[in-house]
Order: C-alpha cells, then sequence, then structure tokens
C-alpha cells in the first residue's frame, strides 16, 4: 500500500438565526428571555458607543478609530458565553468585547484619544490592552491559556484577531504552540472579510480559516458571526473544552465590516457597494430584532426607549472620557519600569524643567 | 565579591554552570520560575545550562518548547503578566529576530501601556558573541538593539560568580531582563561561586582591575581579553583601568565617569559592529560628563561594520589584545 489516506477531516458551520429572524429550534442554545434581551442591549450598546466615536472623530475629538459595526454579535456572543475568571486577550477592534468584560466605555474613548490611561482598567477585570502590530496577540492567548492550565484554574483565555492576521507567522506559531501545550485558550477569528484593502480571497486559498484548525490537531468550526447564537454556541463549548483542560478551539466567525478599517481609511476605494448592501442586509443586530419581534419579546416603544437610554449611556461615557484632566508630564516616563533608572530620571527632570519653566 | 551574601559553601563552576546553578536555585525558592525554550528541558539546552532542572522540577516548570522563537516570548509574556516569572532561552542571539515583535512591540511596553496594571517580569537567556568556531548565524551580538529599545534591562556577565548573581536579580526583578551569556567563555573558566541564592545588583558595573593611565571598558566576553590587554601593558608599565560595565541598561555612569575622570582616557571594546553600537553612546557619555579631564579621544575597539565572518576568519573579526594595546598606545601618544 505505497498510498493511504491517512487523514481525512470535516469542518462544520453553525447557524442558528438567520437574517430573516428565523431559528433553528434544535440548535438553539439554552437561554432564558432575559438573557437574550441582554445580548440585545449589548449588542444595541455597541453599535451606538461606535456611532458615537465616529461622530467625535469627525469633530476633532477622537483620534483614529478602527469601527466595530456589524461585528456586534460576534463580540457579544464570545463575551457573554464567558465567565469572570476567563480572560479576554483583543486584537484592536473589540469595543464591544470589552465593554461587555466590565472595561468603562469612557477608558477605551480615551485610549483611542491618545490618552495611556485608557488602557488601565480596573482592578480584577482580566482583560489585556488592544493590540495593535497585527496578529501578535494570538500568542499572549497561549501565554494566557498555558498560565492556567499551569495553575489549573477552571477558567480560559480567549483571544481575538481577524482575518488578515491568520496570514501572519504568530497566528501558525500561536495555534501550534497553544495545541502542543493544551493551553486553556479559544481563538476566535472575527473573519470581516476585509484586511484594509486586501479582501479574503486574496488572503488565503483556503476554502475556511477554520479548518486550519486541523492542521493543528484542534478542532475548529466556522459559525455565522452575524447570528449571536451560533456565535455564543460555538464560543461556549470552546470556552468549556478549555476550562476542563482539553485544549484549545479555534472559532471562525464569518462577518463583515460594514464600517471602514478606521476614521484614517475610505473604504469605497476597494469594495463593491454592492457587497457591502448585501451585508447590510445580514445586519446582526436587525436579525436579533426581528426575531425577538416575532417572539413577542419586543416593539417599537421597546425599541425606542432602548435607543434612547443607549443615547444618555454614550453621553456619559463622552462626558467621563472629556472630564479626564491632563495626564501629568512625569507619566511618559514614570511606568516604563517599577523603578526609574537613573538615565531615565535625568531626562524626566528635564522634560519637568522644560514644561514647567 | 562584597556583595555576595555570607553563603555556607562555594563551588568552582564555570559560567555555564553558574548560569544552571542560578535557575536551579531561583526555581526552588520561587514555584512561579519556570524555564521554557527549545531543548532546555530533557537535552539540559544546548550548553547545558539547564541540565537536570527538568529532572528535578518536572516537566510543566521547565518547558521544552516547539521551534518558535515568536511563540517562545509570546507565550512567555502571557504567562509573565499573568502571575509567572519565565525564564525564557533564545538558544543563539543571532535567531532572536523572529522574536523581535513580541520583545519591541510588546514585553518592553506593557507596563508602559498599561500604566502599570500589567507588567512582565520575565528574563530572557541568550547566548550571544562570536569566537566557537559555529555555522552562519550563531555569533551575533545584538546588544545595540536593545539598548535603542526603551523597556528593557540588558545584563552580561563576564565570570560564573557575577552571571549566577546577576541571573538572580535578573528573575527577581519585576521587568524584562535581557541576560546576554558569552557562549565563548562559557567553559573557558571556573569561578568560585557560593552555593545558594545571592544577587548581584542590576545597575551595578565592577573594576575588574584597577589602573591609573587608561580606562578600558568593555562587557561579556571582552572582559577577559581587556584583563588580558592590562596584564600586557603593565609590562611597558602602562597601567590599565578594565571598568566590567555588567549591566548596560541601566548602566553604571557613576563608576564609568569616575574612572575616566581618574585615568583621562578610555577605550570601549565590543564585538558589535561600530557604527551606532554602544561604544559610541559610551564616548558621547564621557564627553558629556568628563570632557575636561580627558587627555585623548575616546577610542573604539570593536567588531566590523560588517556581516560576522564564518569560522575561518572569525579571528579577524573579534577584537583581541593587540588592537586594544594599540589603541591603548594611540590614546597615550595623542
Amino acid at each position: 500500500m505505497p498510498r493511504q489516506r491517512i487523514y481525512e477531516a470535516v469542518t462544520e458551520r453553525l447557524s442558528i438565526l438567520d437574517a430573516e429572524g428565523r431559528v433553528d429550534t434544535d440548535l438553539m442554545p439554552e437561554l432564558e428571555p432575559g438573557q437574550v434581551l441582554e445580548l440585545y442591549r449589548s449588542m444595541a450598546r455597541m453599535r451606538a458607543y461606535d456611532d458615537k466615536a465616529l461622530k467625535l472623530q469627525r469633530q476633532g475629538r477622537m483620534g483614529t478609530w478602527p469601527p466595530l459595526k456589524g461585528q456586534e454579535a460576534t463580540q457579544a456572543g464570545v463575551a457573554m458565553a464567558m465567565g469572570d475568571d476567563d480572560w479576554l486577550v483583543p486584537a484592536f477592534r473589540e469595543h464591544g468585547s470589552m465593554l461587555l468584560r466590565g472595561i468603562p466605555g469612557h477608558l477605551i474613548y480615551a485610549y483611542w484619544a491618545g490618552d495611556e490611561r485608557g488602557s488601565c482598567y480596573p482592578e480584577g477585570v482580566r482583560c489585556f490592552p488592544v493590540s495593535v502590530p497585527v496578529g501578535s496577540q494570538w500568542q499572549h492567548g497561549v501565554g494566557v491559556g498555558l498560565s492556567l492550565k499551569l495553575r489549573n484554574e477552571s477558567a480560559a483565555a480567549v483571544t481575538f484577531g481577524g482575518d488578515g492576521s491568520t496570514s501572519e507567522g504568530d497566528f501558525h506559531e500561536a495555534l501550534n504552540c497553544a495545541s502542543v501545550y493544551r493551553a486553556r485558550t479559544v481563538f476566535v477569528i472575527q473573519n470581516n472579510h476585509w484586511a484594509i484593502s486586501m479582501p479574503l480571497h486574496q488572503q488565503t486559498l483556503s476554502a475556511s480559516l477554520a479548518q486550519k484548525a486541523h492542521g493543528y490537531g484542534m478542532p475548529g468550526i466556522q459559525v455565522d458571526g452575524n447570528d449571536v447564537f451560533a456565535v455564543y454556541t460555538a464560543a461556549r463549548e470552546a470556552l468549556e473544552r478549555a476550562r476542563r483542560g482539553d485544549g484549545p478551539t479555534l472559532i471562525e466567525a464569518v462577518t463583515y465590516r460594514l464600517g471602514d478599517h478606521t476614521t484614517a481609511d475610505d473604504a469605497s476605494r476597494y469594495r463593491p457597494s454592492e457587497e457591502l448592501a448585501e451585508w447590510e442586509a445580514r445586519d446582526p443586530i436587525v436579525r436579533l430584532r426581528r426575531w425577538l419581534e416575532s417572539e413577542k419579546l419586543w416593539d417599537e416603544a421597546r425599541e425606542a426607549a432602548l435607543q434612547e437610554e443607549m443615547r444618555g449611556w454614550v453621553d456619559e461615557q463622552v462626558a467621563a472620557f472629556e472630564a479626564l484632566a491632563a495626564a501629568e508630564p512625569e507619566e511618559v516616563f514614570d511606568f516604563m519600569y517599577a523603578e526609574l533608572p537613573p538615565h531615565l530620571r535625568d531626562q524626566r527632570d528635564a522634560l519637568i524643567e522644560e514644561v514647567r519653566s | 565579591m562584597s556583595d555576595a551574601a555570607v553563603a555556607p559553601s562555594v563551588q568552582k563552576l564555570t559560567i555555564a554552570q553558574a548560569v544552571r546553578d542560578a535557575l536551579r536555585a531561583e526555581m526552588a525558592r520561587d514555584e512561579t520560575v519556570l524555564v521554557l525554550g527549545e531543548d532546555v528541558g530533557v537535552d539540559g539546552g544546548v550548553f547545558r545550562a539547564t541540565e537536570g532542572l527538568i529532572e528535578e522540577f518536572g516537566g510543566d516548570r521547565v518547558i521544552d518548547t516547539p521551534l518558535a522563537e515568536s511563540a517562545i516570548i509570546g507565550t512567555s509574556i502571557g504567562l509573565a503578566a499573568t502571575g509567572f516569572r519565565p525564564v525564557a532561552e533564545i538558544q543563539f542571539m543571532g535567531f532572536v529576530y523572529p522574536a523581535i515583535n513580541q520583545l519591541f512591540a510588546h514585553a518592553a511596553r506593557l507596563r508602559n501601556r498599561t500604566r502599570g496594571r500589567l507588567s512582565v517580569p520575565m528574563v530572557v537567556r541568550m547566548p550571544y558573541g562570536g569566537g566557537i568556531h559555529p555555522p552562519e548565524h550563531h555569533s551575533e551580538s545584538y546588544e545595540a538593539l536593545f539598548l535603542n529599545t526603551p523597556g528593557f534591562k540588558v545584563v552580561v556577565p563576564s565570570n560564573p560568580h557575577d552571571a549566577k548573581g546577576l541571573l538572580v536579580s535578573a528573575i527577581r526583578d519585576p521587568d524584562p531582563v535581557l541576560f546576554m551569556e558569552p557562549k565563548r567563555i562559557y567553559r573557558a573558566f571556573r569561578d568560585e561561586v557560593p552555593d545558594g541564592a545571592y544577587t548581584v545588583p542590576l545597575g551595578s558595573a565592577a573594576v575588574a582591575r584597577e589602573g591609573s593611565d587608561v580606562t578600558l571598558i568593555a562587557w561579556g566576553a571582552m572582559v577577559r581579553v581587556c584583563l588580558d590587554a592590562a596584564e600586557a601593558l603593565a609590562r611597558e608599565e602602562i597601567s590599565a583601568e578594565v571598568v566590567d560595565l555588567r549591566t548596560l541598561n541601566p548602566l553604571d555612569r557613576d563608576t564609568l565617569i569616575a574612572s575616566v575622570t581618574k585615568t583621562g582616557r578610555a577605550v570601549v571594546v565590543h564585538e558589535a559592529p561600530r557604527t551606532a553600537g554602544f561604544g559610541a553612546e559610551i564616548a558621547a557619555l564621557i564627553g558629556e560628563h568628563a570632557l575636561l579631564h580627558l587627555h585623548a579621544p575616546v577610542l573604539r575597539v570593536t567588531g566590523f561594520d560588517t556581516v560576522f565572518p564564518l569560522a575561518r576568519q572569525e579571528h579577524l573579526y573579534l577584537p583581541n589584545r593587540v588592537r586594544v594595546v594599540r589603541a591603548v598606545h594611540a590614546t597615550l601618544e595623542f
């Protein structure tokens, strides 16, 4: 037998809630109506928060902002499946998940407006700061997942990245090492189809990103990333597996970046408007609302009240962020090391003298 | 050796053995200390610097990693930020490039980025430098890259006693420390090394030999070259002081400047290429702080601004006693 089949694999795709708001009842996760309403509120909160950041940026009150519009179901579904002891290791577009994990909205605004204090999260919130160098954060998720395993903590690290980041070498190293270490890590690819101007089909010829998991000996699953029930289900299964000590999982959430890459980008230069229109019709928030309405859990009046509430909440975040007093000039230096070395003391003193004279 | 704590007994150890001794002492003292890297477990490290540790501490604390430098550092960042003290090994400094993104973009910055909420108490051990006739990419000295990247401490021992005491300090340090091990002298000689843990503080240079006519400034393997040169110069009745910097960041500027102020002449010796090497920084510091005490320009004896040659020509590249002596003559004849 000179040629044998040594490996065959199947990659599953999970989809529960379609664009019209209909669900596959056999696959529906066990969620109380209150929990589903909370998912909906979270997604509405993310959208309002993101919209406000774009407005602030146009008014010169915000720095470069990476919008999350369109990816709310993925970010809410994953974050809602996480427990207090789980760690979040984000890339840079996960404001939504970060809000749900307990990071105050005014801090995330502060970071993107150019204030390092925005990455000093409240004590006890298990979250890394955003990671701008694409793909590098995958590996921190491995380290945290290994840390949890070595302590035998019933918790997991959830690390996010985009479709573009799967082309980085760090993605390969991270998945390979996590698998070898049986790290308590869940990898979530937000496949939003565009890495700035590069469409997915130029990023990879792989039929899916989820199937890459097979090469690392770990389970991989593709989910409809605009279907919050599918995302929640896959994330919960992966988290339970990781917490049990059975190793990492790769989740590919197929979603779409409805906005630009950042406020410094103009997606109309490279993205067909028909494609955008197709994905706008698959809006993750709209479809959940349709389902809620069909279940008589939602109506116009409640929607209006929610929108009003979210506007108020967002305004509070803006007020808190804009009320932050300017950081002291010393802070450029003070967090470089636990103890400031002599040459940095000299440089700090020179700066202080310059700005205070 | 005044900074050594009172210890019950001493052993004669090489630098490689002293490194292992430090790891063993700190792993026994603190269960959050982990060792990870390529071949560090069952094989005991390609230089045997981790020999026996996996037998003593087990595979959860001495982790043979897949062959992936970036992941060794990236994983260590995740471990360090969540309560462990990883001691990562990059098998040769010439192989550190794939890990540079993790080191520069994350390890060096996490404390600052989070205003101190998360930090990276990690040590990265890296055998560095030439002189062992290895294949390509096994001889590099990249300290200047790391000295131009804020957020690290950079430590380079020159002898077994300091190797152990500095490594213990590095492991206990709350920030990322790059620990460059001069592989050329890993087993070149033995020193008396106390048993148990003791520290040599980071940021403190040593006067390896006292003298009055000229200061030779070096670190790592080049300290031995300078001591040899000082011995040769003594036969000509030239008194050379040798300052072993031991820690390049933070630099013990006081010891350096005090010595040059006393002697009025300085020669900096390093293996790394000359241009934008750390010797240039030292010359600038001496200019800023001791100009009026100088009798001659600060000279540099360094590697060339070339690719590190393969084995048959590496002797042409590496600074040696003759070049150091010649530079000292030049400062005296200026």
